[in-house]
Parts: structure tokens; C-alpha cells; sequence
């Protein structure tokens, strides 16, 4: 059954690597719902967030190609239940119509949504939650004219996750190999890649 | 960059001097024991070449005809000698004409490194001369690719291209590098191999509960069977894989890729798998009650119709690569791990067995099997001759001691379905992507990859005609390969689709040669045209013993078909051994 699931993903900051993972799913004809990238709780580690409609074995299977890719260190695919998760929604409406017929203060309050700009000629509103609470805004805006309506990609946090700060130094161990130990190098840290 | 410069740790002056890029490179090559290029000079890549010309004591460059020849060169080079091929070729046209070479390499899993040359730093992205986006072409190609565009990137990143090509699941990469990178002079400070990417995980942990559980599985089985591929030979694990299927006393069949990790005349080898692979190991796929897959992922090819696909049977998949536990096939037990790991844990655990009924059952096959074709097709009663006759002359000839490089199309089954193998890294043969062209440059590579072996070349008169401007290369280097176009004057295995699915409407596939005799002759390659069976044996045998390259075309049957074979769509079990059965 294709449900909602959204894949972290744990990289390198690579140029090109944006690429490299969104091949993956043009190959196979999958299209991505939401993508979002960003900082990781560990500097130098990037974190993608990326949203597909598809049954858990399509998933998993693009999963384990996402982790094959060289800069990706780590990836984790759960269903919304599974995790707590944001996009944030910018609407532009023009001041005098709103200002006249809405009542502004009440729809913040009720919408949880606030204002970013206000100026003569046009408020801009910002709400942050799920999908549901974005479009109801959406709704409630339509009717006064919505000039311009954008949201963001999907920002998640997975509830069981405990970060990526113990798993980093999982991935810098290095076990030593019979090649190593005859490797002059082989007690200086810099011999390490971090490139 | 922050590579080998931690702000923690003081590095202590060393002796530096200044260097080009393009120097840098070859120094790289040099410290990763490379000894033979293969490549193709262009404008983006000329201060390499230019540096060349100073390391010519100690780099061995082979100029072939065609960038894809080069890439297939190193290809057949890494196959049958377990090391990484280099190639070396320009911008533009020159990378783009790697393509070929690189999704082979990829799907077959062959250690590749390219180094491309690319414009200027300061012109990329401005549609200058031999300007293509190398990388982004390359990408879904490429186990790793990258640019570089400052040339004190180049001894790190060298070291990752070569760690990266030659570790766990091997494949291509591709280094682009621009030219200005290639001109400038830094600081050297020497050349260091690559150990540990963070990111990189060569090899999957070894979970001994799996193997425990999967030694447990075997040791129930009552018709086990083991199937293997490249997997065995990429993890130089022979041996170890020898040791278990002897302790076991399995019947053991080969992907295409897989042959010869075993000897093909091993007692307990029962042959190919797949499409036009032998009967028994197709048929008796939906038999055994374990399947144990080693080092291979379940090609299309293989399994035929994947829901009649050893249903009634336990899965045991032991592979490198996570993505492909589960992938096509779906495991009852993975086992992930290099199998040089992996396999001598399991023979441990796993009991002595004769299993001797089962064996039977396999033998049973090949007896039916050889009465039905192969016996028919070695010594056939037709005038013409066919091309298992010629592979059954070869083996008389070679004992199996050769190196056999096929291209595609059905020579290259009858090749890999009747040539004797004794030893493993012998058959060179593009099996995922079927490159027709493959062949030639690869013969090349894979003599420079053994010279002290023979090394035969096996081609259609469709395939050879893709790539023949190699001979150049092999004239010009004079590379020791004994070519055999076996010619039947069609597009041999696309005619036989269409006889056997789409009713005998022979679209395109008639095709007609040039003479190959003075072809070669043109070249100055010895060549001969044999069509009669009383010459085939003793021309075989001269020229199999000629010191120099050798071009033979053999006149086989028109319109022979390959068989057995599982149709497209059908299960493995539906395998057929005539057109009548169809």
C-alpha cells in the first residue's frame, strides 16, 4: 500500500550530491513530493528530508540505494506517525481588503499564524504546522483574494532518532586491516579522509 | 579541503617540491602500482600527456582507436587481473565516449579509474570548445565522480578514486580534471593511499547470528543448491568458496560473470544459469528446497519470470552491497559481508552431506541436455559448421588454460555455455549491460592484464564491426590476441527473436561484412577464412600457437539457434531445448 514516507538522509557536503540523490528517483519514476536540506545537529553534516508516496518496499529499496551513494553516511524512512514534522507557509493578501472585511487579530489567534510584513499595500501572513492547518489558511484567504501563496519543503525530527552525534564517531571508526598496519601512515590521524 | 590538514596536529615540515598537477597524477598512478594507460590525447588533457612524455620509463600508455575501446581495454584488463584500469581521455567527445565503457563497467562491477581532461576553470558553464558537464553525464554511471579544478586536490582525491574503484562492491569512477589544474604548480608534500571514507562502507559488518541461522537452514536442506557469480572472484574468495561447496557436496551453477570461479569441469559444477544457460540448473531451480546465492543479484536474465522464480524454496543471499539483499529476489536469510568473510564462517558451521540423489538429479539433466543439444550442436550433421564445434576444437587445444573474451549476441552464449575454464578471472564477457563491441579492446586490456596467458577474442560479425578499428591498437602495440569472428552473416540472436516470437519477419538484422581477411591485412594482422571442417582443428592450432595477433573468421550456419532457452516471461522451470517445444 503507497502511503506517506519521509527519508532522512544523513550526507557529506558535497557539490553535486543533490544530483546524485535525486537521480535515484527519476530513474525509477518516482516523484518527489517535498525535498528539504539543511544543517545537521553535527557541523559539517548535512540532512535531507525528503517526502514520497510509495509502499514500504519501494522505500526500502531506495533507502539502500540512497546509502550506497559515496557521501551519504546514514538513512531513515518512517511514516508520519513516526515522526514529528513542520512546513511553513508564506501568503501575501492585499492590506485594504483584509484589513476591511477580516478580522485580523481573530485569524491570527485561530489560525496560529502571524504576520511577517504589513504594509500599505499588502500583509504578509506566515503559518507554520501540517498540511491541514496550511490549507485551512489557504482557504480562509481565498476569498479576500490570495496574491501569492508559497510552502516550504517538510522539515522532520524522527522520534526514536537520538541524532547523529554517537553514530559520527561510529562512522569515523576505522577498523585496523592487516593493509593498514603496514602503512607508515598509519598513526597520523590525518591519513583520515574528510574531504 | 580540509584533507590531511587537522588544525590539531602539528605537521611537521617535510620535503616539499613544486609540482604541476598533471604531474601529481601520474605520481599518483605510479604509487598505486599502476603500470599501463589506456587512453586517447585531446586539447583538454595535453599537459597530462605533456608530463607523460617525462614518465615514459614508468608508465606504459596505450594509444587506442576510440575512447570506448580504451575504457573496454581497461575493463578486460581489471577482470583478469584483479587490479583497477586506468584511462586517460580528453574533454567533450573524448568523456562522453567513456559512456559506454562506464555503465558496463558499472553494472558488471569492474574497477575502472578515468581521468578526463576539461576546459579551464574560468570557462566552465560557458559552452567552450570540447566543454561537456563530464560529471552530471557520468553520474548514474559512476560508483563516485569528481571534479577537480585546483590541482592540491589531486593526490587526495586520486587516492579516493583508486580506494573507492578497487574496495567492496567494485566499479567506475571518474576524475575531470580541468586544465588550469593540470598546468599549476603547488607544494607536493608525496602521496598518501586511501584507507577510511566516513561515508564509505566497503564492507558490511559480518553478523555471525545470520550465519548461524543460515548454516542452520543448509544443514536441514535436503536439495540444496548454490548459485554463484562474480561475487566469488571480486572477493578473490575461490577458495573459501571451493571449500564450502565441497564440504557440502552442493551442485553448484554459474551466473555468466561467475564462471570459472570454480573450474567448469569441477564434479560438483552443473553449469550455467539463466536465459540460454544449461538445462538441469535452470530446471532444477524450482526444486531444490534452499537456494544459496553467492556473490550474484538476481538478473532478469537469471531468474526469468521472477513469481516462478524458486517459490517453494528458503532464500539464503549472501552479497557485499545491502541494495541488493532482497532487491529482485526476497531473502529468508541475508548474509551480508564480503564473502571471504563470509563463506569459510558457513563452511564451518555446515555438515558434511552427500546428498547424492540430488546430484543425480543434476546429472540426469546433462545427460538429456547432451543428447538434445549439445552432442547435436558439437558434432553436427549439417554441412556448415557451428559455433560449438569451434568452442569444443578451442577447448581440445587450450585444455582450458585460456583466457576467453566474448562480445554479445549468441556467440557469446555458445561461448560461455561450452568453453572449458580452469582457472578463475578467464572469462571476460560484458554480462549486465551486453555491449556489443566489448570484445576487441577488451582482449586487449585482458593481455595486457595477463600477458603470460593466452587470450582468445570470441566475436559476431555484428559486434566485431562496432569496434574493429581497434585493430590499430593491436597493430600498432602488437598485442598478442588470437581474434576468432565466428561470421553467420546475421545479427545472429535479435534473427533468432525474431524467428522464434515474431514469426520469421527478419527486420535489420541481415548484415553484411566487409572481407575480414583484408581487413586484417590492411592492418598488417595475419589473418585466414575457414568454412570447412576438416581445416578448423588445425587452423585453430596454428594459429593458437602463432606468436603474433591472429585473425580467423570461421563461416558458421546461418540461421542456428541457441538453445536451451527460458523464453522472456517465462518461468526458469519452462526452460525449452528446441523450437518444437515452444
Amino acid at each position: 500500500m503507497k502511503q506517506e514516507y519521509t527519508i532522512t538522509v544523513y550526507t557529506e557536503n558535497q557539490i553535486g550530491l543533490i544530483n546524485k540523490l535525486a537521480i535515484i528517483f527519476t530513474r525509477r519514476k518516482i516523484n518527489i513530493e517535498s525535498l528539504n536540506t539543511s544543517p545537521s545537529e553535527v557541523e559539517g553534516i548535512h540532512r535531507f528530508t525528503i517526502v514520497i508516496n510509495e509502499t514500504e518496499d519501494v522505500v526500502r529499496k531506495l533507502s539502500r540505494q540512497i546509502e550506497k551513494l559515496l557521501d551519504v553516511l546514514k538513512v531513515d524512512f518512517n511514516t508520519d506517525d513516526e515522526i514529528i514534522w513542520q512546513e511553513m507557509a508564506l501568503y501575501k493578501v492585499a492590506a485594504d481588503v483584509i484589513t476591511e472585511k477580516v478580522k485580523v487579530e481573530r485569524l491570527l489567534r485561530e489560525q496560529g499564524a502571524r504576520a511577517v510584513v504589513i504594509r500599505k499595500d499588502f500583509i504578509i501572513f506566515e503559518c507554520t504546522g501540517q498540511r491541514e492547518e496550511i490549507n485551512n489558511l489557504i482557504k480562509t484567504l481565498e476569498p479576500y483574494g490570495l496574491l501569492e501563496f508559497v510552502r516550504s519543503a517538510r522539515i522532520a525530527i524522527i522520534k526514536k532518532s537520538d541524532g547523529f552525534h554517537n553514530k559520527v564517531k561510529e562512522f569515523e571508526y576505522r577498523v585496523p586491516s592487516e593493509a593498514l598496519v603496514e602503512n607508515e601512515f598509519l598513526d597520523k590521524n590525518e591519513g583520515v579522509f574528510s574531504m | 579541503m580540509t584533507a590531511n590538514s587537522s588544525p590539531n596536529i602539528e605537521i611537521k615540515p617535510t620535503a616539499t617540491k613544486q609540482v604541476t598537477g598533471s604531474q601529481a597524477l601520474l605520481d599518483a598512478l605510479i604509487q598505486e602500482g599502476v603500470k599501463t594507460i589506456f587512453g586517447y590525447p585531446g586539447g583538454a588533457i595535453m599537459p597530462v600527456y605533456d608530463a607523460l612524455y617525462d614518465y615514459n620509463d614508468r608508465l606504459e600508455h596505450i594509444l587506442v582507436r576510440h575512447e570506448q575501446g580504451a575504457i573496454h581495454a581497461a575493463q578486460g584488463f581489471a577482470r583478469v587481473s584483479g587490479k583497477t584500469g586506468v584511462v586517460f581521455a580528453t574533454s567533450g567527445p573524448g568523456a562522453t565516449n567513456l559512456v559506454t565503457g562506464l555503465a558496463d563497467a558499472m553494472i558488471d562491477s569492474t574497477p575502472v579509474v578515468c581521468i578526463t581532461g576539461q576546459v579551464f576553470a574560468h570557462l566552465l558553464g560557458t559552452d567552450a570548445f570540447q566543454e561537456t558537464d563530464v560529471i552530471n553525464i557520468t553520474t548514474p554511471v559512476t560508483k563516485w565522480s569528481y571534479q577537480v579544478t585546483n590541482a592540491e586536490e589531486i593526490p587526495h582525491v586520486l587516492a579516493k578514486a583508486f580506494y573507492i574503484a578497487s574496495t567492496g562492491r567494485p566499479g567506475p569512477v571518474v576524475i575531470d580534471i580541468t586544465k588550469n589544474a593540470q598546468l599549476q604548480l603547488f607544494d607536493y608534500e608525496g602521496y598518501q593511499k586511501c584507507f577510511h571514507i566516513r561515508s564509505y562502507k566497503p564492507k558490511p559488518e559480518v553478523r555471525p547470528a545470520y550465519i548461524a541461522e543460515a548454516a542452520a537452514i543448509i544443514n536441514e536442506a535436503k536439495r540444496p543448491f548454490v548459485i554463484f557469480g562474480q561475487g566469488v572472484i571480486l572477493g578473490n574468495a575461490e577458495k573459501e568458496f571451493q571449500a564450502f561447496v565441497e564440504k557440502g557436496n552442493f551442485p553448484a551453477a554459474w551466473t555468466i560473470l561467475g564462471m570459472g570461479a570454480i573450474p567448469t569441469d569441477h564434479e560438483l559444477a552443473v553449469g550455467m544459469l539463466g536465459m540460454h544457460g544449461n538445462y538441469g540448473p535452470n530446471l532444477l531451480t524450482n526444486e531444490c528446497d534452499v537456494l544459496i546465492a553467492i556473490g550474484m543479484r538476481f538478473d532478469d536474465r537469471v531468474t526469468g519470470r521472477l513469481d516462478k522464480y524458486a517459490k517453494q524454496a528458503k532464500i539464503i543471499h549472501l552479497d557485499i552491497d545491502p541494495a541488493e539483499i532482497d532487491k529482485n529476489v526476497k531473502s529468508t536469510v541475508s548474509v551480508w559481508g564480503d564473502c571471504k568473510e563470509t563463506l569459510p564462517l558457513l563452511t564451518k558451521l555446515i555438515e558434511k552431506n552427500d546428498n547424492k540423489n540430488w546430484l543425480q538429479k543434476f546429472a540426469d539433466c546433462t545427460i538429456k541436455e547432451t543428447e538434445k543439444v549439445i552432442f547435436p550442436e558439437q558434432n553436427p550433421e549439417s554441412e556448415t559448421l557451428t559455433m560449438a564445434e569451434v568452442l569444443k576444437c578451442i577447448n581440445e587445444i587450450t585444455k582450458g588454460d585460456a583466457i576467453i573474451v566474448s562480445d554479445v549476441g549468441q556467440h557469446q552464449m555458445v561461448a560461455c555455455r561450452y568453453a572449458k575454464l580452469n582457472n578463475t578471472r578467464s572469462n571476460v564477457t560484458s554480462g549486465g549491460l551486453g555491449t556489443m563491441g566489448f570484445a576487441l579492446p577488451a582482449a586487449i586490456g585482458a593481455k595486457y592484464g595477463a600477458p603470460d596467458r593466452q587470450v582468445i577474442a570470441i566475436i559476431g560479425d555484428g559486434g566485431f564491426q562496432m569496434t574493429l578499428q581497434e585493430l590499430g591498437t593491436i597493430m600498432q602495440a602488437n598485442v598478442n590476441v588470437k581474434i576468432i569472428i565466428l561470421n553467420n552473416q546475421f545479427l545472429g540472436m535479435v534473427r533468432q527473436w525474431q524467428e522464434l516470437f515474431h514469426q520469421n519477419r527478419y527486420s535489420f538484422v541481415n548484415i553484411k561484412s566487409p572481407d575480414y581477411i583484408k581487413l586484417a591485412a590492411a592492418y598488417n594482422i595475419d589473418a585466414k577464412k575457414v568454412d570447412q571442417r576438416a581445416e578448423l582443428k588445425s587452423t585453430l592450432e596454428d594459429i593458437l600457437s602463432h606468436e603474433n595477433p591472429f585473425l580467423l573468421e570461421v563461416m558458421v550456419g546461418k540461421e542456428n539457434n541457441v538453445f536451451p532457452m527460458v523464453p522472456q516471461g517465462r518461468g526458469v522451470s519452462e526452460i525449452i531445448l528446441s523450437k518444437e517445444e515452444l
